[in-house]
């Protein structure tokens, strides 16, 4: 996506915008990166836009986990429902996420819950195919102990098969934000803010510092959200040292 | 007695009255009326070929198969009338697979079952100590996971979480199947040891004749979902029932029945001195087939029996053996 975008950049040649002539000779020449213009810009630009990307993403992650949640145990309690569920999830994912964003703008307009809806819908796929792998590799033999233990249906939920498939959960997790985050630069389009934003009017104005800084912002942002996630896991489920996926 | 087995209740006798177990769509029932009784504080050991409905005959004891017909008590209640968790939870289950909880430590493996009958905490803690020490692992073990442990070590582990809440009952099923040769010999001597301290009732499955006869005080031999001979590994081997029982104890039922004793619980000749002294020795603690065994590889008759202290208990020869070994002379101190 990255190396799309950059096209109109490496087209646009010299600087053609007025404001370029302000400021530094670095902007005024649009140089690959100016430092003083990011650091006079941060808390104008960046920083709200890097919160709202940070929004954006975990309500997205944070519905989605709860919505694929609840299929995932009815799915892994009644075999009928993975099917349907796993159609109609499949479907979502393969809506082009730019099309996705404006089929929701007739019926939620250009708001913040176009964009959710949209990026919940890519998330679902994920963690539902992740959380249910996971709890249908519960070892069986754990099974059959809590059983003959005298634990009930639901401490069997909540003491052995959820534990035992959070590594795979948080496998799920990691994949469905990242892509998120991903995406969520793309929710842009519709106006809902995000790192997105800045990398929109770069490609307008072919601005490169304003392009190359929103961009690196949002791989950083999915690289360390990424290793939270990982010690995260780890915390967790201190016992799967060498099972995480 | 009230409810479930009581755990901290000593032990309870186990009594299945012609238990049936059908599966729909199957002719035959794969259990056919089993009626045998267990007393308090004994291991009976099902033994079968497979298929023989062993297992499914032990899983009926906690419900993990539903009685068709019949019933089974437990301290003298049946386990019908008696709520299934509770039931459960009140007896422990050990098997092959063992089934260790990986994403729990040892500690709160072993402390499942008190936790859900709301022990305190630090009661729950005491007793892990407690129960680390009596299979024979370290205190520090309590804080690892299961994945850490080798697999005899997890069966010590699994036995100790099927004790963990004192219950009467423990039903094995294959516990020490999985586990190499000399593994799987400590194990049954450990279990054996722990098992005189403790005192619980034991419905022990198993399809190897060798460890039936070893860990029983009685054996129920069933083929084809029936009990074909309930006895004393001793009765059996001295007189089986019929020619599938001989079949399945095997040829050397006779060498089998040496297992079943040590030097030192049979009668031995006086230490005699003097010409006697170039006999090999061997220690009273050895089964009398190992003393055989001894006499035959080192071509003697007789062998000097020596006690804990390597004191001289006297001698015992190849004919005092024999007697032992002799399939017409079934004594029987237990009756069915």
């Amino acid at each position: 996506m990255l190396a799309q975008l950059a096209l109109p950049i490496a087209q646009g040649g010299g600087p053609v915008i007025p404001t370029f002539n302000r400021g530094s000779d670095c902007v005024r020449e649009n140089r690959q990166f100016c430092w003083d213009w990011f650091s006079s810009h941060w808390s104008s630009t960046f920083q709200p836009r890097l919160i709202e990307h940070i929004e954006l993403t975990a309500i997205a992650v944070g519905i989605g986990f709860v919505i694929a949640f609840v299929a995932a145990l009815a799915a892994y309690r009644w075999d009928w429902a993975v099917n349907p569920a796993t159609a109609v999830f499949a479907l979502l994912y393969t809506i082009p996420s730019l099309a996705f964003f404006q089929l929701m703008v007739p019926f939620t307009g250009l708001t913040r819950l176009s964009a959710e809806i949209a990026l919940v819908s890519y998330t679902l796929l994920i963690l539902f195919r992740n959380m249910l792998t996971g709890l249908r590799e519960v070892p069986p033999d754990a099974l059959e102990a809590a059983q003959a233990m005298g634990l009930t249906r639901r401490q069997t939920l909540w003491r052995v098969e959820l534990p035992l498939a959070l590594p795979a959960i948080m496998a799920g997790i990691r994949i469905a934000t990242v892509t998120t985050i991903s995406l969520a630069t793309v929710a842009a389009f519709i106006g809902v803010g995000g790192l997105g934003e800045p990398i929109f009017n770069a490609i307008q104005d072919g601005f490169k510092t304003q392009f190359i800084a929103a961009g690196v912002l949002a791989v950083l942002l999915a690289l360390v959200t990424d290793a939270l996630l990982v010690v995260l896991q780890r915390v967790l489920s201190p016992w799967a040292r060498t099972r995480a996926a | 007695m009230q409810g479930v087995p009581d755990p901290g209740s000593a032990a309870a006798a186990i009594e299945f009255r012609a238990a049936t177990k059908r599966y729909p769509g199957r002719e035959a029932p794969a259990v056919r009326e089993l009626s045998l009784s267990v007393p308090a504080g004994e291991i009976c050991v099902l033994i079968g070929p497979s298929g023989s409905g062993k297992t499914t005959a032990m899983k009926m004891v906690n419900r993990l198969i539903d009685i068709t017909e019949g019933d089974i008590t437990v301290g003298g209640q049946s386990v019908r009338s008696l709520d299934l968790t509770e039931l459960r939870r009140g007896i422990g289950y050990v098997f092959q697979q063992i089934g260790l909880f990986p994403h729990m430590s040892v500690e709160d493996n072993i402390g499942t079952v008190p936790r859900l009958l709301g022990w305190p905490k630090q009661r729950i803690r005491d007793r892990v100590g407690e129960l680390l020490e009596l299979v024979g692992l370290e205190q520090s073990d309590a804080k690892r996971y299961p994945g850490q442990f080798s697999g005899g070590q997890r069966q010590r582990i699994g036995v100790a979480r099927a004790m963990a809440a004192d219950q009467p009952i423990m039903l094995m099923d294959e516990p020490f199947g999985a586990v190499d040769p000399i593994a799987r010999d400590r194990l049954q001597n450990d279990f054996l040891r722990l098992h005189a301290e403790v005192r619980k009732t034991v419905i022990f499955v198993t399809h190897d004749i060798d460890e039936a006869i070893k860990m029983g005080h009685r054996m129920a031999i069933l083929r084809d979902g029936e009990l074909v001979q309930y006895g004393t590994p001793d009765e059996i081997l001295a007189t089986p029932a019929n020619d599938f029982i001989a079949d399945f104890v095997g040829a050397d039922r006779g060498l089998k029945r040496l297992l079943l004793r040590k030097l030192a619980e049979i009668e031995l000749s006086p230490a005699a001195n003097g010409e006697r002294d170039d006999l090999p020795t061997i220690e009273e603690d050895t089964c009398l087939r190992d003393a055989l065994s001894m006499m035959v590889t080192q071509r003697v008759s007789a062998l000097t029996v020596l006690g804990t202290g390597g004191e001289r208990r006297g001698t015992v020869s190849m004919e005092s053996l024999a007697h032992f070994a002799d399939l017409d002379r079934a004594d029987t101190e237990v009756e069915a």
